[in-house]
């Protein structure tokens, strides 16, 4: 076999090697220290993070850390043992620090947790081998402990044509990897094959310096009797050539370029050590627990390497070796070339450690003062990197860090031949590490600025975009409400539903007066078409005002019935009793056009029919539900259901006046149709009876109410208070509807006046009466603890706007009425009647009637609505705006102490265990929900005084 | 004569190319905005603490490109002040005020059992770094912190400290070399001596 050719770099320096000091002695090992300190940093990248807490055993080769990340490793027991601390202490870190270790006590034992190896690695994928050594904990252990498989890992990217060994070991006094192959070139073999394996270059190649013949010696025996393709290259002692890329550039010459890795000109660099811990790994089992370390120096009695544990403090090796105290003037970690001084004996070994120099003054004297820089070139001489370290030194000293690393200061290895050589003695090293340091911190320091910025930016972004949206949306209020204040008067109801709760009966009221508006205009534009006799214009708004009046026909009947669904969901009665009345209404409609139809075409015998079957199905509707109510009236006694029963009864009532108005309605258009006289009999007797039984049903129902309002639970309180309020409203549609059947009635027929009017009386009546249980339930609420002032208010303001909408919603149906009437009047005209003919049928009456009743309802509107403002809600408009704030603070946070008082109560229910204390909790809540709430009280008081 | 007109006639025509061309690329390569601005900006730490007496780094850096000093940032501290004058060619001025040379890297923590959820800190926090929400304990994303103390005054029960980021093994850096001692050291061993006479 040929020996490879071995080429040379620039630079490097030959000092004294002091090698043979550790060499004397056979391979030592050492016994077991009290407690083994384990660094969770013992690798690149970010610390493995404990998989053991204190006090667990431990097992011999037990994973105790688990790697945490992409470029982080494994960790095991060296021993077993128990876990006792994990903790900071000092570790092998130039810079002296404590950081996290785990501590573990042997026990003496030295037990194996059961380990097999992985005999199958030759036939298993090869991402499963790296992940296992991942496992295995193994890290590069020449230098910065790279975690191996992420460095095979890498090389799998590019084919390679060099695997190297780096087993040169070119700074003085270590030992550790001579020795190492000294004793176990066997295992170091086996453990190269896998690794070719794994990565299969062309080439594999021990790299070795030419001082360590026995060592040369074994590996050619060994390969020899392996018949192995592995190359010995024996390169010539020269400081830094165990540098990874001046061994490539040796053994290749090939230059890794700056900022790359080796793996990407296709060589991959191993050290000698890995490779036996990937042998032990592999072929035993056995995780990196323990590594070859030289002690030496002038300090040691008997310097040597030994098989050490990791994690075993410094100060019981040098126990071991015999430490001459009045000898040791520097304790060294790592090389006197690239090593750092120690602090502290109690710093352990770690997987890196492959020296622990014990030096005499002598041997390290103190570095010489700096002084200053001669230019005499000789670092650049010895620069193994080809750099210009005077150049940098002068960037360095002057922060000129962009041109610092334009001369590609981080291409320096620090390997300390600049400083070796330096006639000044300047610490060109330490400059470099510093300037490094400072442009990797400003280089951070940049990217977290950057950051910032980005996040100050979107923040501001975002503030600026929410005040956008503000602005945009009071400006669409802005422009919302001139334009509502220009359209009729229905319109400023329109948010009314959503400031009120938005009840399906409000919303179908609402709509209702819309749709009604909607009517009133057609008809207007349907007047003055006929009064100019377009006739085709004519036809068309006919179509469309008989489709708003069927629009008007079913909001009304949803106006009437939707209350019932929300009020009677508990008994089941109720949703038949809905759908009888629904089949009332539709059957009504039906009705209603039917006759309509009659009414144009008089002399059709089918239509005649069809009415009187309607008329029929009608009463049968009316009946069962009439049946169904009467069902509901007997069985209940409880309060509620009583109150329910009530307002079915008024709903009732509701309903049959309006059919009963609708049925006039046509009555006056047809005024001899006799069947709908007869019907309007019926209809009026049912309401009758409805409204009997209405009155039988209310009166008991303020005490009910009265009682409920006296409770002191506030929400019960205002719960009732809804109802009371939502009782008046539908009591007062009720009057207001039979106060309007009743104006009708006084037009066509005087038989039914009496009957009516002493209704409308009762009507009112039942409005007063539930009007006073409100204002009862307002004062009671007032005085009670619990309920806040915000409670207060807001029903009364709702109570104040419900009762506009109605007036409203009654001025907009008064307005139509009106022009009903006129219509009416107009189409008689057309038809050609007389003037006489239309007074006999008392038209003219009722459209003064409807005039009367829609002027008095404008002026009632413009006098309540004021009057009601002033009367309901005075603390809103006496108080002060400040004082307006201040009462609002003192709310919160009232209810912020009873929300408190709330949750501990929830709490104590929950967690009987610490009830102590949550009563505890709970007491001091109460209290300062009391402060809180007197101080509210305090402030409305004097609110309500001013 | 010929020949000083033909000088003439080609200087003028000459100016005459170079002035279009110059006009042209003035409209072609026209560039939005202050360019300083930003490589100012770059080189302000970006806190946005408002100790400069404006809202945000940016503002600042409009200001110093308006002829403000470059002094008034106490978190850049004097390499910043530094690298201002690099870069604007100014005197480097030494940091206005009381502020620290080299400023010590430092996070606001909330001792979170004396937070009452009032929000106010996330509000004053201009990079959102603070967690929470009302009536919630809130925290502090210690990366995203830049340590500009504006959210210590207005909490309302002074739960929030800025303390030290303090140096770990990771963020642990080499000294810089004392350099060439001034007076003479040790060097030559008759000196010292004679300096012990002295």
């Amino acid at each position: 076999m040929q020996a490879p050719v071995v080429y040379s770099f620039h630079g490097g320096i030959h000092p004294p090697e002091n090698k043979t000091q550790s060499l004397q002695l056979p391979l030592g090992r050492p016994t077991l220290p009290s407690e083994l300190v384990l660094p969770l940093g013992q690798h690149i990248g970010q610390p493995s993070r404990p998989l053991v807490e204190i006090g667990s055993k431990v097992l011999k080769g037990q994973p105790v850390a688990i790697n945490n990340g992409f470029l982080s490793s494994f960790l095991h027991a060296p021993t077993s043992g128990t876990v006792t601390g994990i903790e900071l202490r000092p570790i092998a870190h130039p810079s002296g620090l404590d950081d996290l270790c785990l501590i573990i006590e042997p026990d003496g034992h030295d037990t194996w947790i059961e380990h097999s190896g992985l005999k199958e690695w030759q036939s298993i994928s090869k991402t499963d081998v790296l992940a296992y050594l991942s496992e295995m904990g193994i890290v590069g252990m020449g230098g910065a402990g790279f975690p191996t498989q992420v460095k095979l890992q890498g090389a799998h990217k590019h084919p390679l044509s060099h695997f190297i060994i780096n087993a040169a070991e070119c700074e003085p006094y270590i030992t550790a990897d001579d020795m190492l192959i000294r004793e176990r070139s066997l295992e170091l073999i086996l453990g190269i094959e896998i690794l070719q394996h794994l990565v299969d270059a062309e080439h594999v190649i021990i790299g070795i310096e030419d001082n360590k013949p026995t060592a040369i010696a074994e590996l050619k025996k060994v390969i020899g009797e392996r018949n192995s393709t592995i190359q010995v290259a024996v390169v010539p002692t020269k400081y830094p050539s165990g540098g990874e890329k001046q061994l490539i550039k040796l053994l290749t010459n090939k230059e890794v370029p700056s900022g790359r890795h080796p793996a990407d000109i296709g060589v991959l660099c191993q050290n000698v050590g890995t490779c036996t811990a990937v042998y032990d790994a592999i072929y035993h089992g056995k995780p990196l627990i323990s590594r070859y370390t030289t002690l030496t120096g002038d300090a040691l009695e008997a310097p040597q390497n030994v098989e050490v544990l990791l994690g075993t403090p410094v100060s019981h090796l040098l126990e071991y070796a015999g430490k001459i105290n009045n000898k040791l003037a520097r304790l060294v970690m790592g090389g006197p070339m690239m090593g750092f001084t120690l602090d502290s004996h109690l710093v352990p070994v770690v997987k890196t450690t492959n020296c622990i120099l014990a030096a005499s003054n002598s041997e390290l004297p103190q570095p010489a003062p700096e002084q200053s820089c001669i230019r005499c070139g000789m670092c650049e001489q010895a620069c193994p990197a080809s750099l210009l370290p005077q150049q940098l030194l002068w960037f360095s000293k002057s922060q000129e860090h962009e041109k610092a690393e334009h001369y590609n200061l981080f291409d320096c290895i620090e390997c300390g031949a600049c400083s070796y050589v330096c006639p000044s003695s300047i610490p060109l090293v330490q400059y470099y590490r510093h300037t490094k340091a400072e442009i990797r911190e400003s280089k951070e320091a940049a990217v977290k600025s950057d950051i910032a910025k980005q996040r100050f930016e979107a923040r501001k972004a975002r503030q600026e975009a929410e005040a956008a949206e503000k602005e945009a949306k009071r400006l669409a209020r802005q422009k919302a409400t001139p334009a509502k204040s220009n359209e009729a008067k229905t319109a400023p109801k329109k948010p009314a539903p959503a400031v009120s709760d938005s009840n399906d009966s409000k919303k179908a009221k609402v709509d209702l007066a819309i749709a009604k508006s909607k009517l009133k205009k057609l008809e207007k534009t349907l007047l003055e078409a006929q009064e100019k006799e377009h006739t085709e214009d004519i036809n068309t708004i006919q179509l469309q005002v008989n489709a708003v009046k069927k629009d008007i026909t079913d909001l009304e009947a949803k106006v009437v019935s939707a209350p019932t669904p929300k009020e009677t969901t508990k008994t089941v009665m109720s949703d038949d009793a809905k759908k009888a009345k629904i089949d009332v209404a539709l059957i009504g409609t039906k009705l209603k056009k039917a006759q309509k139809q009659l009414q144009e075409d008089p002399d059709n015998s089918e239509l005649k029919d069809k009415v009187s079957n309607f008329e029929q199905e009608l009463k049968a509707a009316q009946s069962k539900l009439e049946s169904l109510v009467q069902d509901k009236v007997s069985p209940p006694v409880e309060k509620k259901a009583l109150s329910d029963e009530a307002k079915k009864a008024k709903v009732d009532v509701a309903l049959i006046s309006t059919k009963l108005k609708k049925v006039e309605k046509q009555l006056a258009d047809d005024p001899n149709n006799t069947e709908l006289k007869g019907k309007i009999d019926t209809f009026k007797n049912d309401l009758n009876a409805a409204k009997e039984r209405l009155s039988q049903l209310s009166p008991p129902e303020p005490s009910t109410s009265q009682e409920k309002v006296e409770k002191p639970v506030s929400a019960a309180d205002q719960e009732a208070q809804k109802k009371l309020k939502i009782d008046t409203a539908i009591a007062k549609a009720a009057a207001k509807k039979a106060d309007k059947a009743l104006k009708k009635a006084i037009d066509i027929n005087a038989d039914n006046i009496e009957n009516l009017t002493k209704q409308v009386a009762d009507a009112n009546a039942r409005v007063k009466e539930l009007e006073a249980a409100v204002g009862k339930g307002q004062t009671s609420s007032s005085t009670d603890k619990e309920s806040t002032d915000s409670s207060e208010i807001k029903p009364t303001q709702k109570v104040v706007t419900d009762e506009e909408k109605k007036r409203k919603i009654d001025l907009a149906i008064a307005k139509a009425a009106v022009n009903k009437a006129k219509k009416g009047i107009v189409a008689l005209k057309e038809q050609g009647k007389s003037e006489e003919e239309i007074a006999a049928l008392g038209l003219p009456e009722k459209l003064n009637a409807a005039e009367q009743k829609l002027a008095d309802l404008e002026s009632g509107d413009s006098q309540k609505t004021p009057s009601n403002e002033h009367l309901e809600t005075p603390p809103k408009k006496v108080s002060s705006e400040p004082d307006k704030e201040t009462l609002k603070q003192h709310k919160v946070a009232a209810a912020l102490a009873k929300a408190q008082v709330n949750k501990l109560t929830r709490r104590l229910e929950l967690e009987p265990d610490n009830a102590e204390q949550i009563k505890q909790e709970l007491e001091q809540a109460k209290q300062k929900q009391q402060e809180a709430d007197s101080k509210l009280e305090a402030l409305t008081n004097t609110q309500e005084n001013r | 004569m010929l020949t000083i007109l033909l000088a003439v006639g080609i200087l003028v025509a000459l100016s005459l190319v170079f002035g279009a061309v110059l006009g042209y690329a003035n409209v072609r390569f026209k560039v939005d905005g202050d360019p300083i601005v930003d490589q100012i900006d770059a080189i302000l730490p970006q806190t946005q603490c408002g100790q400069c007496g404006h809202p945000g780094c940016r503002p600042y850096a409009d200001a110093i490109s308006n002829g403000e000093a470059i002094n008034k940032c106490p978190p850049g501290g004097q390499a910043t002040v530094q690298a201002l004058a690099d870069l604007l060619d100014v005197e480097a001025l030494p940091l206005d005020g009381d502020a620290e040379e080299s400023p010590v890297k430092r996070v606001a923590v909330i001792r979170e059992d004396e937070c009452i959820g009032c929000t106010k800190c996330i509000q004053a926090c201009p990079v959102d770094a603070i967690l929470g929400a009302a009536k919630q304990m809130h925290t502090v994303i210690a990366d995203e912190c830049t340590g500009c103390d504006l959210c210590i005054e207005p909490c309302p029960v002074d739960c929030i400290d800025l303390v030290d980021v303090g140096i770990n093994t990771k963020t642990w850096s080499w000294e810089k070399p004392n350099g060439v001692a001034t007076h003479s050291a040790n060097i030559i061993a008759t000196d010292r001596s004679l300096e012990a006479q002295a």
